[in-house]
């Protein structure tokens, strides 16, 4: 089983939940804005604790409230691309690219800078990159840190329209060549349906 | 008017920005700290500690004076201990004047760094984390360089305030010519003196032209800083 997600988190009023088990290369997280897709993916990443449940990604357990396993987010080796991106503002894409280096990747630095066409970019500082630009830097941060699975959150949502297939084939590639399993936020059905072999929808409420 | 500088004018100079400097670069770290606590830190008693912290801001500055004077005197729990183990005394001495004019520094310090510390964006922080960065690695390389643009301007704001401090450091150390007479001080002895004011408007240009500077070095740096590596910090 790729993915194996029990997860439970009371917010406010309301109960974050999430129960699934699949053995896909992506599954689309789907609902629409405001039911904790985010959350879920955070939860994941471990970034903010679940209040039970457990987390077990390619037979790794992160997180079993059951038996106190709890990996901090430092050692989940999670390639989280944020919705907002989050690249360092202060410092160049080439310097962005190394933060999180790790060795073990499944593509070597090169590889990703050539996969993303993004070696024009090393020496130029965030803010003034374009969106899709940004995106591909976003994905190549994430891949260079060897991540043992990838967490996207609306990664469409920033890129005009001009770029969106350019970034849809990417993470078709990245899902096809590097064989990483993928969880997929998105509130676009049609973008799910083309890119996931399993859609989860998020109950509303 | 003559505004040739006598060697004692130059004594008063030099030790006003010896005090200053010693005051500012001692109090730099400390005021990073409780800037760091005050933004990010949740504990009970954050509020009394942030009424502390920004006490000599609102108490007459001749009562932080009698505090420390009371607190490092020579019969002072503070002062007795250092005279004791490290034969340290403050009082009457340009080491006194310092430490007078980084507590008198430090409101306007801490107040300068947490508000930069709490305009770094979390989520940043975050990123790093799940990129597999320690909290000390993401310390050095998120926060710490982003919220430089505030450490900056609590190091000025606070230079300025060293260089004007007068009532806690006359009451503390009184006015002792090279050792305690800051340029306000000397301002306000040579006031006392009937024909003196010569020398005190000397003394007050010079003390503008060093806040001057101190503000423009400071401006120099923090844009040097935001054009070279923080494009969008400020």
């Amino acid at each position: 089983m790729s993915f194996d997600l029990r997860l439970r988190r009371r917010l406010g009023g309301r109960t974050i939940a999430l129960d699934c088990v699949a053995d896909a290369r992506l599954i689309a997280l789907i609902g629409p804005s405001g039911v904790g897709k985010t959350s879920i993916l955070n939860m994941v990443a471990g970034l903010r604790r679940p209040d039970e449940g457990h987390v077990r990604i390619g037979g790794d357990t992160l997180f079993d409230s059951a038996s106190g396993i709890d990996r901090p987010a430092e050692d989940r080796h999670a390639g989280y691309l944020f919705q907002d991106l989050r690249l360092f503002p202060h410092m160049r894409v080439e310097r962005n690219l190394r933060y999180g280096r790790r060795p073990g990747g499944a593509l070597s630095e090169d590889e990703v800078l050539a996969f993303l066409g993004i070696g024009h970019l090393l020496h130029r500082m965030p803010p003034t990159l374009s969106g899709g630009e940004a995106q591909r830097v976003a994905i190549g941060r994430a891949l260079l840190s060897a991540p043992r699975f990838l967490l996207m959150d609306e990664p469409l949502s920033g890129v005009d329209r001009a770029r969106r297939e350019e970034i849809l084939r990417l993470i078709e590639r990245v899902r096809d060549e590097l064989r990483l399993p993928i969880l997929y936020v998105t509130h676009d059905l049609h973008e799910a349906e083309r890119l996931a072999d399993r859609i989860v929808e998020m109950p509303d409420g | 008017m003559d505004f040739s500088l006598s060697p004692q004018d130059w004594t008063v100079i030099g030790l006003s920005l010896k005090i200053s400097l010693v005051a500012v670069t001692t109090m730099l770290p400390i005021a990073f700290a409780l800037a760091w606590i005050l933004a990010r830190w949740r504990f009970p008693g954050k509020l009394l500690l942030d009424a502390l912290v920004h006490l000599p801001l609102v108490v007459p500055p001749v009562v932080t004076g009698w505090l420390l004077l009371l607190l490092f005197g020579i019969n002072g729990p503070i002062g007795s201990r250092l005279d004791q183990w490290f034969g340290v005394t403050l009082l009457f001495r340009w080491t006194g004047a310092a430490l007078a004019a980084a507590i008198m520094a430090m409101p306007l310090m801490v107040r300068a760094m947490r508000l930069s510390i709490e305009s770094v964006d979390r989520r940043l922080e975050q990123a790093a984390q799940t990129l597999g960065a320690s909290p000390l690695r993401r310390f050095l390389s998120i926060s710490l360089p982003l919220s430089l643009p505030g450490i900056f301007a609590g190091a000025m704001l606070g230079f300025a305030r060293s260089i004007g401090e007068f009532g806690a450091t006359i009451t503390f150390v009184s006015d002792i010519p090279g050792e305690t007479r800051t340029l306000p001080i000397a301002i306000y002895a040579a006031l006392q003196v009937p024909g003196a004011e010569a020398a005190v408007s000397r003394f007050a240009i010079i003390s503008v032209l060093l806040s001057l500077g101190a503000l423009l070095i400071s401006e120099i740096l923090a844009r040097r800083a935001t054009q070279g590596r923080m494009p969008h910090v400020l």
